[in-house]
């Protein structure tokens, strides 16, 4: 087939997710119709996975400068300065809807082609998060789709040789038809050795390594950025298949060849593979680039240019190479066996030209494919106004040990152990708290330094009110990072969100956008990287919004990190946050409200960034200087579950005091902001500490060796027993 | 010979993951670096030590450590254990050392079909003479951590009774509670790591070198190489 005789028209262009305005713009620049070939890129190009058409303009509203950041949004990962001359390099990325037409080799990508964003940029991966949200556990697809996708991103990672260090996991309805699958990859390089992505000098050799072509994922990037309907199934076809031994090779050799100074570019091929690394290339070094596409490493034959350019085959890059270093660079890649082949070369022309069977099948300006792409403004407005839930309304007078009980075994707070024990959580040997702690921390290889991170969103407080909602992810990560002692640096951000063309979907991403921002700005946790998924949509039906957050902190010396269980017999324990909440505790959109059935949508807890600030601050310190032993963030399910977690992973008990006054549960399990519980064995050094701060701490009990945690005089529950129903809910779920 | 005299060699295959970790962890035990040796080698230099790392050789794609049983270097590690050399193989590495045949026994799919990544308890068993149990104490447990898919050891019951017999079963899984069972994986007779007939070769799933300070959760993992290395120093 020779592609460029085809002559295409508008229905094809539909056909590949293009408007009759985006079909227009293409003729007038080319000043022709597009062939086959060349519709294919434009179509992934103005995808709305790789333009952002529909966010950008939100998207840059978002802090991203810092004295802290070495590189910001537009590489193909962000970059933070963490001393000793060493960056972490990190982001997020959705693989939503090929996980859920197959869950495995959807989740398993997804985890290959974020470690491939991070090593192109010179760093060696140290530790792997995610977060994934699933349909409701009664759904007749969830059981499949979490075994599915735990097992593929175990598959990669284990298999790779990179730790799964944490995450976050839950289950909603409004995930039903749509599930997420955001994975986070999180690296180390010296701050002067970061490799970036665009091309340069004109004759510089254009150089494919890795894995071969075929055509697995052929427009995957277009299928990313439409609504699923009945049908998707059929779209099998168009999910990648992931190769963890072939990106192991690949890692190694990329890291080896980046030692030496043969490397002047580099890019990986993922979303709409040798199109967007070619185009991104050669646009951000302001030039051109010729490729003969009869050179490409091909799995199959008689491969179309059409599909050798939108194949989203795996384990591939693209690198511009000194011409000097050509072979120093093959035998590297000879030793490691994988495919090495120059073809083509870079140009000043400033188009890309493609030629294939003796012919060019493809001879287009790069500047409208970037440049050009559409932007919207689309229309959205304002936030519905949500009314707050007075705790009596909801509250029962059931024992607060009954409740805890249940909250948890419920799905959404039962213990994700069965998912993390299919992680390899300790590969490398420098992971210091894995999953299951507030956030995760490893050291950073030789030293005492040490990295922490978490993901963390609360889709339904997005839902109820998404400019509190897109705070309240920062401010979480934020208190997760402090809790065990780690000073927070940047974030990354996955967004997921619906069909942006209906404005109230619209209006979800702009206001969280708005809420995140604010709080990025307040917390001086500036965004590096991130990634949007739109159009997450079944049927007509929109998942409940879920901006994630992905953050890194540091820790001077991993030895003084605080962890999220019960250190010693006797010692107090404390509320750093707001005290005086014993009568009206936030049980509006919180766990308790779910698990009381209640559908209605309420207003989610306000978020107050000076006080996320001031006492996330406070524990840090106190943690550092040795005041504080143990920390927990109080977050889902309040204050009481908070206790039972940190009881259940130690084993002590605790004997808590209850306000004598006042509505019990709100205060048990009330979801306000800004606060922690934590235990110390110098409660007065603590009080005064706290004084000087100016931040509020309240004495709520002791650490016990009774194994029993009590709330007052007559509200005891083994924490044995509670450890049980914890641990219970998702293996019996998955048994089914 | 001191510690630092001892020589340690550690084979890399395509999709080792754990040489390094191993590498770091003979290191911080003996001060002295141990070679790290790509299968494409044909030789080995003198070794007091061959450690097969643990990871995922070639993907596992085919059999667990078919095709690492082999690569060019595996000729040269059956003659270091031909000539009586210690071998130690880790996870993968134990998988590499049943399908050359250097252990005994097969490593089938974990029981439960998922990987398991989690700490567990082992109990020294009495074995025959072995510079890998020599140094430790009888009924002292290890806490160490286990990561792998296949991990299920299996003989028929002849064979169990034969090595059971010559001691050669050098670590049973034991102590397990509610949220994790002694066995991870269903291995036979509860075993995690075999020795060969003469004592010289040891396989095993458990990885001690992610047991090394107090910052992994426990120095077992320490406590079992070191006594290792001093049994083969003296």
């Amino acid at each position: 087939m020779n592609a460029a005789s085809d002559v295409m028209t508008f229905e094809n262009a539909a056909a590949m997710g293009l408007s009759r305005d985006e079909w227009a713009l293409i003729n007038q620049r080319l000043g022709r119709t597009p062939n086959l070939c060349e519709l294919g890129i434009f179509s992934a190009m103005w995808s709305e996975h790789c333009s952002y058409k529909s966010s950008k303009k939100w998207l840059k509203t978002l802090p991203i400068d810092g004295p802290q950041v070495i590189e910001g949004p537009g590489e193909n990962a962000g970059a933070v300065d963490i001393g000793d001359g060493l960056a972490a390099i990190f982001k997020i990325e959705s693989h939503n809807h090929p996980s859920f037409i197959e869950p495995y080799q959807g989740a398993a990508t997804g985890v290959g082609g974020i470690l491939r964003d991070v090593f192109t940029m010179g760093a060696r991966p140290v530790a792997l998060l995610n977060a994934l949200r699933f349909g409701e556990a009664s759904h007749v697809k969830t059981r499949h789709l979490v075994g599915g996708v735990v097992s593929g991103i175990g598959g990669y990672g284990n298999c790779i040789g990179i730790p799964t260090v944490g995450g976050e996991v839950n289950f909603d309805k409004s995930y039903n038809g749509n599930i997420l699958v955001n994975a986070m990859a999180v690296g180390l390089a010296n701050s002067d050795r970061i490799f970036r992505s665009a091309a340069t000098g004109p004759g510089n050799p254009v150089i494919y390594v890795g894995a071969k072509t075929g055509r697995d994922g052929i427009h995957g990037a277009t299928m990313a950025s439409a609504e699923f309907s009945d049908e998707t199934e059929s779209k099998r076809p168009t999910v990648q298949v992931g190769d963890p031994f072939t990106g192991k090779l690949l890692m190694e050799a990329c890291l080896e060849l980046m030692a030496s100074d043969s490397v002047l570019s580099i890019q990986d091929m993922g979303a709409a593979g040798l199109t967007s690394s070619s185009v991104e290339m050669a646009s951000k070094g302001g030039l051109g680039m010729e490729i003969d596409l009869d050179l490409v490493p091909a799995r199959e034959e008689d491969m179309s240019a059409y599909e050798l350019m939108l194949s989203e085959s795996q384990e591939r890059m693209l690198m511009v190479l000194r011409p000097d270093a050509t072979e120093t660079a093959r035998a590297i890649f000879n030793k490691w066996d994988l495919d090495f082949m120059p073809i083509g070369r870079v140009t000043e022309t400033g188009r890309l030209i493609l030629l294939k069977d003796g012919g060019t099948a493809c001879d287009i300006p790069i500047g409208p494919l970037v440049d050009d792409a559409p932007e919207y403004d689309r229309p959205h407005g304002d936030a519905p106004v949500r009314v707050q839930l007075p705790s009596a309304d909801i509250a029962s007078d059931a024992p607060i040990s009954t409740v805890l009980k249940s909250l948890l075994g419920d799905v959404n707070l039962a213990s994700r152990r069965w998912i993390y024990e299919q992680y390899d959580s300790q590969v490398m040997a420098d992971t210091v708290a894995g999953p299951g702690g507030d956030a995760a921390l490893i050291r950073v290889h030789g030293s005492k330094r040490g990295l922490a991170m978490s993901t963390d969103c609360t889709p339904r407080y997005v839902e109820a009110d998404p400019k509190t909602g897109g705070a309240q992810a920062v401010a979480e990560a934020y208190r997760n990072l402090s809790a065990i002692g780690a000073t927070p640096l940047a974030i990354t951000n996955n967004l997921n969100f619906g069909n942006p063309e209906k404005p109230e979907i619209m209006t979800q991403l702009v206001e969280s956008v708005l809420g995140m921002g604010e709080a990025a700005r307040h917390l001086d946790t500036p965004v590096v990287s991130g990634n949007v998924s739109l159009y997450n949509e079944t049927d007509g039906k929109a998942i409940q919004p879920c901006p994630v957050i992905g953050m890194v902190g540091v820790i001077e010396d991993v030895d003084h990190a605080a962890g999220n269980r019960f250190v010693a017999d006797g010692e107090d324990i404390f509320v750093v946050g707001q005290s005086d909440i014993v009568n009206d505790g936030w049980l509006g959109a919180s766990v308790y409200q779910q698990l009381h059935g209640d559908q209605a949508i309420y207003a989610p807890p306000p978020v107050n960034l000076d006080a996320e600030l001031k006492n996330g601050s406070f524990v840090r310190e106190q943690i550092l200087g040795g005041s504080i032993s143990a920390a927990h963030d109080i977050s889902d399910g309040g204050l009481a579950v908070a206790i039972a977690e940190m009881a259940i992973r130690s084993g002590f008990g605790a004997d808590i005091t209850v306000p004598q006054a006042g509505q019990l549960h709100g205060w048990a399990f009330g979801e306000d902001q800004a606060r922690f519980v934590v235990t110390t064995a110098n409660h007065s050094a603590l009080i005064s500490a706290a004084k000087d701060a100016g931040v509020e701490i309240t004495k709520i009990g002791k650490v016990s060796a009774s194994g029993e945690l009590k709330f007052g005089a007559s509200d005891a529950i083994s924490v044995s027993e509670l450890g049980v129903v914890f641990e219970a809910t998702i293996p019996a779920l998955m048994a089914g | 010979m001191t510690l630092s005299a001892l020589r340690v060699a550690i084979i890399v295959f395509p999709g080792s993951n754990c040489d390094r970790d191993m590498m770091v962890a003979i290191e911080q035990l003996t001060s002295r670096r141990p070679a790290l040796v790509w299968h494409k080698e044909a030789s080995l230099d003198p070794a007091d030590l061959v450690i097969i790392p643990g990871g995922f050789s070639f993907g596992d794609y085919l059999r667990c450590g078919a095709l690492a049983g082999r690569s060019p270097i595996m000729n040269a590690v059956l003659d270091h254990a031909a000539r009586g050399g210690a071998v130690m193989g880790i996870c993968n590495g134990f998988q590499v050392l049943t399908e050359t045949g250097m252990v005994p026994g097969v490593l089938i799919r974990n029981a439960g079909l998922k990987f398991t990544c989690r700490n567990v308890r082992l109990q020294l068993c009495e074995t025959l003479s072995s510079p890998f149990t020599a140094g430790l104490a009888m009924g002292e447990d290890l806490t160490i951590p286990v990561a792998h898919n296949e991990g299920n050891y299996f003989a028929d019951d002849d064979e169990l009774d034969r090595l059971e017999g010559n001691g050669q079963v050098a670590f049973r899984y034991v102590n397990g509670d509610a949220v994790g069972p002694a066995n991870p994986n269903g291995a036979s007779r509860d075993i995690a790591g075999v020795l060969s007939n003469n004592g010289r070769v040891l396989g095993m799933m458990p990885h001690p070198e992610r047991a090394m300070s107090k910052l992994h959760g426990g120095t077992d993992g320490a406590t079992f190489l070191l006594k290792s290395l001093e049994a083969l120093v003296s």
